[in-house]
């Protein structure tokens, strides 16, 4: 029974749940407990113990069918392993002479070759370009402005510290002779990333997981990164990997959305149930980066960014376009978001993206 | 004074019988005794919390009925229940212990007064005397016996408190420095929720038990408002239960929870309505819905139509 029980732990680990192998003890203990011949006992073992977060219920039911049902789990469903991160394919830059084929050139013949990077729009990159702009997002450090928290902490100036001041009275006899000063502790504000991952918003799908890489590394418990396409995706795990392209590669394999439709007002909409309402988005610095291109009803967009507005500190909204000459903020959703923005930036570039984290720190 | 020793110094007893608990559904019916009305999976994750020792991590929709079950699960099983309440700025001094600094001040003030030369070493034993300890709930938690321990909301609290809660609960014990060390015999029962504002550390969660606390169905929901408000018709229970349901289902901003129904039912029979008709549903639906707009779409969908 016991190599059936590391067995299921060993399979839940492939599907997904951090069922890891340190928890099979307390799995063991509550098999045992609840009576390991019984399989509501064994399912409530597994599930009270392996479990972490919601998420991992439908895995944890599926895998437990598939495992105790006599079938071996092929692909547990809900979760698409197959599923790879796609190349940012897209046209090499015709006019500017930068083909696959000489980037040794460019590098040569540019004064500052960085300089003159940074302001090239990240969909019309070759190869070495990219890996190159790639590069210098990965050393982004995009963080949030400070705020005052309710926490205290020794200072210089700042209301007197009774605790200190008599407990320092107490060592020399009951006799106050310095008055020992508090002031407020700062931390940083939360900060959210909503990324938009459908097929419009594509060329610019990695270089903005990038940025979200960067941001995870800086401050890795204050923020959080989703994606928003036709449903929403919380990609943070993934990307707290140390290395960029792995965390790219996790977060392809649990987006299940890639390169699909926009359905913003309805991502959004998840987005506020299941996290921002409960404290996600409260006080946070939100930034939606989005074409703005949208499916459904504008109005339906404008209603969840009303509601997100109130609920975030600052609202930031990145749209790739935004940075073309002769753009207009046209589309649909677009025009029905604008009264909700804080800030309205461009993220089409390396120096867009820059510009973004100062956004962000002044925010 | 046996707190040198680094022994516990107080030992009130439990109320009444102290629980022994054999099987989930034993659990669940001594649960039930107290009023809450648990289903399988979370009688069987209390279950496992009692007889493992493990630590109970809750999850689930505000108004479920996560704090109930805590407090429910003290009385079930004979123990005394002490809650610490999550914010954020929350410190050790707050959670675990402090001195009474203005009381030893009195203190020192006093003996000095009364004796020219005091005995230095027994002003200072008598210094840090537990009456001059204030226990905050966790070192409260060590010393009652039994006890569970609810640690409320716990992603409301820094991050760096974590840290240190998974210490004290590890080790059930303390360390204070003028005193020693502080273990409790019995390590209390840990019932810890949170509302998923922040996600709390993978160390916390992996040492728990976790249990994604569900609505209840028609008929558990029912049975909770009945036993909640006695006075309630069988009727009027299960209309209220009918309407909470749909409204769940109409993708609100805030969908009412096991809470705001047993408030909704109370609301309507302190109005002493028999039946729910759509007047008084309409007139008392700010017991049960909170945001302005829930309240439009509600009385939009016809959800309380009969």
């Amino acid at each position: 029974m016991i190599e059936v029980l590391v067995g299921f732990a060993a399979t839940l680990r492939h599907a997904g749940v951090a069922a890891t192998r340190d928890r099979v003890p307390a799995l063991l203990a509550a098999a045992a407990e609840l009576g390991a011949g019984d399989p509501a006992g064994v399912y409530w073992a597994g599930r009270l113990t392996l479990c972490s977060e919601p998420d991992d219920l439908p895995i944890y039911d599926a895998a437990f069918a598939a495992y105790f049902g006599g079938t071996h789990p092929a692909a547990p469903r809900g979760l698409p392993i197959s599923v790879t991160l796609p190349q940012v394919s897209t046209p090499f830059a015709g006019g500017t002479g930068a083909g696959d084929d000489e980037p040794a050139e460019l590098f040569s013949l540019a004064a500052s070759p960085v300089e003159v990077l940074r302001h090239r729009d990240v969909a019309e990159l070759s190869t070495v370009e990219r890996d190159e702009v790639r590069r210098l997002v990965a050393l982004l450090e995009p963080a949030t402005a400070p705020r005052r928290s309710r926490r205290y902490r020794p200072a210089r100036r700042g209301t007197v510290d009774v605790h200190r001041t008599v407990r320092a009275a107490l060592r020399q006899g009951g006799e106050a002779t310095r008055l020992a000063r508090q002031d407020r502790r700062t931390r940083p504000r939360r900060l959210v990333l909503l990324l938009d991952v459908s097929g419009s918003m594509s060329p610019y799908a990695d270089a903005l997981l990038r940025f979200g890489h960067a941001a995870v590394r800086r401050r890795p418990t204050l923020t959080e990164v989703f994606t928003l396409g036709t449903r929403l995706t919380r990609v943070t795990r993934a990307m707290r990997h140390r290395d960029p392209d792995a965390a790219l590669r996790a977060a392809g394999a649990a987006i299940p959305d890639w390169h699909g439709g926009t359905r913003l007002a309805d991502s959004l909409h998840a987005f506020l149930d299941r996290w921002g309402q409960r404290g996600t988005a409260r006080g946070a610095v939100v930034v939606v980066c989005s074409d703005g291109w949208e499916f459904g009803d504008p109005a339906d967009l404008a209603g969840q960014l009303h509601r997100l507005s109130r609920l975030a500190y600052r609202l930031v909204w990145v749209n790739p376009h935004r940075g073309k000459p002769g753009y207009e903020p046209l589309a649909g959703g677009m025009a029905a978001a604008l009264p909700f923005l804080d800030e309205f930036v461009a993220g089409h570039s390396l120096a867009a993206l820059q510009d973004l984290v100062g956004v962000i720190a002044r925010a | 004074m046996t707190w040198r020793t680094g022994r516990t110094w107080t030992t009130r007893r439990a109320p009444e019988h102290s629980g022994q608990v054999d099987s989930p559904a034993q659990l669940a019916q001594a649960l039930a005794g107290t009023g809450y009305l648990a289903d399988a999976g979370l009688a069987t994750a209390g279950y496992l919390a009692v007889r493992l020792r493990r630590p109970l991590f809750l999850e689930g929709e505000a108004g479920v009925g996560k704090t109930a079950f805590a407090q429910a699960l003290a009385e079930a099983t004979g123990a005394h229940l002490v809650r610490l309440q999550c914010y954020e700025g929350l410190d050790a001094a707050q959670a675990l212990y402090d001195w009474d600094f203005p009381r030893q001040m009195l203190h020192l003030r006093a003996v000095t007064a009364a004796q020219a030369h005091p005995d230095p070493a027994a002003l200072e034993a008598g210094l840090y005397d537990r009456r001059f300890l204030i226990a905050r709930p966790l070192l409260q938690a060590l010393e009652l016996q039994p006890c569970v321990l609810l640690v409320d909301e716990i992603d409301r609290a820094d991050d760096e408190f974590e840290a240190f809660l998974l210490e004290v609960l590890a080790d059930a014990a303390i360390t204070i420095p003028e005193v020693g060390r502080i273990a409790a015999d019995t390590p209390p029962l840990a019932v810890l929720t949170s509302n998923r504002t922040r996600e709390v550390h993978d160390a916390l969660k992996r040492r728990c038990l976790y249990h994604w606390v569900e609505h209840p169905g028609f008929e558990r929901e029912v049975a909770i408002l009945r036993r909640r408000l006695p006075r309630l018709t069988g009727e009027l229970a299960g209309q209220v239960a009918t309407a909470a349901a749909r409204m769940r289902k109409l993708d609100l901003i805030k969908p009412p929870g096991v809470a705001e129904s047993i408030d909704w039912a109370a609301a309507l029979s302190a109005l002493g309505a028999r039946t729910l008709d759509p007047q008084t549903a309409a007139a008392t639906l700010g017991a049960v819905l909170k945001y302005r707009e829930d309240i439009d779409r509600v009385r939009g969908s016809g959800v309380l139509e009969p």
